[in-house]
């Protein structure tokens, strides 16, 4: 029995790899897609691949890319490392597609990117690590792989340095035990002696956590300059709660990029009021000032909002980017891999939704956290910026 | 902002920390109800939890039902869930052993979570708290007033509790079952019965805390597993089957949790009420208030 199932397993596998593909179209770029639309991540996925296929869209609509169409093909990871790799090995040997944007999350991103080498194909992907991009065995950018968001370390490097444009040097930092936290509070902890930062404390909470008035509580014991928090999802919210009904209010509280929706200020039902975050430009698009940036990221708030009546999410913006990479590599190489990869490694001054993107050969995540980052401050229901 | 001193902080951490062990309590109480009657782990006692809350969010803030209409409409609603989980997924088991009942309540679970992703989305809801947000000050430690609601919920619950059991006739033959279900069915009380009366109690308790933790921690559709599991470490550190040890493990829980965290590190939080309900298994098998000649009694 068990030896019939191997080889009706094996017959499957091969057929899906010998069969020619028909539905082969001349008259088209072919792009993949590998967004955890549902599961535990599909809070990203979701967004991107929505943005994607707007993006898509209003390519096609303008003409198309030298005059084909922008044919996207999409699977749902469901955020899980194998069906990643399945999808991604489908896109490359049966869908023939020309390059690969996505996954969502920096673990399915990195089950696939010695596979994006031996398949010489390139891939952009919207998920945080920078392991993504950095091979540490050779200790250089991995050639085939470039990726569109910030990183945790840009993150923490915007926050210090506001920090310490402030004076402030005595902060208590707080982090959920999550994979987001864990490596939020790596950076945290890695960059403080950089900018002369002394973490007087060091509190953590689960992803599931109903409340973290203790860990507030102990803070205040021995109150530091500043709160830098690190979390995504409700706790992010619950800790707002405590801190305010604590009277916790004039420390000042830091989150991370992770708290870029405004979802999360009306849950916070107002402890939200002068909390500081650094937010990529998409989010902020209303209160940046008049420039390329700011058209760029209205005009994708406004296309958004249109189509699909709900406000954009900082992760959206990460597939925006990724996708307008390829088209422009696209435009200028044609369907061809190598130089696909030879073009975006040459992408100079591209303003997307987070930031402007320089790529080099020593450079594949393209941003730095100068022009990355926005510091941003809630008031009222909406995000400003911080001066 | 003035300092606080290290007695303010205790009494903080006591404040908190009885609070979160009230939401264990209810929802090992819920564990206990289903046990006593079926001997079965209902391990979607979770899920109810979280669908108090999310219903409560679809009539109190989407319908705008006034809160005295919406709490019971919605234990009502949570209580049919309970109901058809035990006429849908328990009873037309055949053949049941305590194990196969045991894994439908795990299929159940992971069913009930699926569907209230599929209404509610991932999205966190929040309910507006019930008598404000404006916290107390108590010898310099806060109160926030949601807590107060829960710990007086956890107070009302148990008088309500003892009163059924002790002092109905339903209460006693659903005793009855629980001590012996065939000597029970031999005088005449319908077992069947009373075990969808304790689905339908369980549930009912569960969609209670959800309603009153979600204002305090927002509720959205995949909590109920981590909550299950505290509510089923206090039900086992109370002894389970033990209504009193229920409640006492849960606050017992929510106190060590609340002080490890503060005084030693919030690192390891979960870890100090898992060490403590270890040394007491160990110490004392049958938990904090059972009784080793009841436990030797039941299949499982």
């Amino acid at each position: 029995m068990k030896k019939h199932m191997f080889i009706f397993l094996g017959a499957l596998i091969a057929f899906s790899f010998i069969l020619p593909y028909t539905t082969f179209a001349a008259d088209s770029y072919k792009v993949g897609a590998l967004f955890a639309v549902t599961g535990r991540a599909s809070f990203l996925g979701d967004p991107e691949k929505k943005t994607a296929v707007m993006v898509a869209e209003l390519i096609n609509k303008a003409g198309g890319i030298n005059g084909k169409k922008l044919e996207l093909i999409i699977y749902d990871t469901e955020g899980d490392a194998t069906k990643t790799m399945l999808f991604f090995k489908k896109l490359v040997n049966q869908d023939k597609v020309c390059a690969v944007i996505g996954p969502s999350l920096s673990g399915t991103s990195l089950a696939i990117v010695d596979e994006a080498k031996k398949l010489k194909t390139p891939l952009v992907s919207c998920a945080a690590s920078y392991k993504i991009v950095y091979d540490a065995k050779t200790k250089k950018q991995r050639k085939w792989v470039f990726k569109t968001p910030q990183t945790d370390t840009m993150a923490v490097e915007a926050i210090y340095s506001y920090l310490k444009k402030r004076g402030i040097n005595k902060i208590a930092i707080m982090s959920v035990t999550s994979g987001y936290g864990k490596s939020g509070h790596g950076e945290l902890v890695r960059l403080a002696p950089k900018y002369g930062m002394d973490i007087i404390a060091d509190e953590k909470y689960g992803p599931k956590d109903q409340d973290m008035t203790v860990q507030l509580t102990k803070i205040k014991g021995n109150p530091p300059q500043a709160i830098v928090n690190w979390s995504i999802g409700p706790t992010q919210v619950v800790v707002l709660r405590n801190w305010k009904a604590l009277g916790m209010t004039s420390i000042p509280f830091y989150q991370s990029h992770g708290f870029g929706s405004r979802k999360n200020i009306k849950l916070a039902a107002g402890a939200a009021e002068g909390v500081l975050s650094p937010l990529g430009g998409c989010v902020v698009a209303t209160a940046l000032p008049a420039s390329t940036q700011k058209d760029v990221t209205m005009k994708y708030n406004k296309d958004y909002q249109a189509k699909y009546n709900e406000p954009i999410s900082t992760f959206g913006g990460h597939a925006w980017d990724a996708l307008y990479l390829v088209a422009n590599a696209l435009k200028a190489a044609g369907c061809d891999k190598e130089g696909i990869r030879n073009e975006l490694e040459k992408t100079q001054n591209f303003v997307g939704q987070h930031g402007v993107f320089n790529f080099s050969p020593d450079n594949h995540i393209g941003l730095t956290w100068q022009d990355a980052f926005y510091m941003t401050v809630v008031k009222g229901d909406d995000f400003t910026l911080a001066d | 902002m003035e300092k606080i001193t290290f007695a303010t902080q205790l009494l903080q951490y006591l404040i908190t920390g009885l609070t979160i062990g009230s939401i264990y309590a209810m929802v090992a109480l819920g564990f206990i109800i289903i046990y006593n009657v079926t001997e079965i782990i209902n391990f979607a006692q979770g899920e109810f939890v979280v669908l108090g809350g999310l219903v409560m969010v679809v009539f109190h803030v989407s319908a705008g039902l006034p809160l005295v209409i919406a709490f019971p409409a919605t234990v009502v609603l949570v209580m049919l869930v309970g109901i058809l989980l035990d006429r849908l997924a328990i009873r037309p088991i055949r053949k049941p052993s305590v194990l196969t009942l045991i894994i439908a309540t795990i299929a159940a679970s992971i069913l009930m979570k699926g569907v209230a992703m599929v209404i509610w989305g991932k999205d966190p809801f929040d309910l507006q708290a019930f008598s404000g947000r404006d916290p107390i000050s108590f010898f310099g430690a806060i109160i926030q007033p949601q807590y107060l609601w829960v710990i007086g919920f956890l107070i009302l619950i148990t008088i309500s509790l003892s009163i059924f059991f002790n002092s109905t006739i339903i209460g006693k033959a659903m005793r009855a079952c629980a001590d012996n279900p065939d000597a029970a069915s031999l005088v005449g009380i319908d077992t069947k019965k009373m075990i969808l009366l304790s689905f339908a109690l369980s549930a009912a308790i569960g969609a209670i805390a959800g309603i009153i933790v979600t204002p305090i921690s927002l509720m959205e559709y995949d909590r109920g597993v981590s909550l299950a599991i505290k509510g089923f470490g206090a039900a086992i550190l109370g002894g389970l089957g033990s209504f009193p040890g229920a409640i006492l493990g849960g606050l017992i829980m929510g106190t060590i949790e609340s002080f490890g965290a503060g005084l030693i590190s919030s690192a390891y939080k979960d870890a100090f009420a898992l060490i403590v309900l270890l040394a007491v298994l160990f110490f004392k098998p049958s938990g904090l208030l059972g009784s080793v000649e009841i436990s030797k009694m039941k299949r499982f």
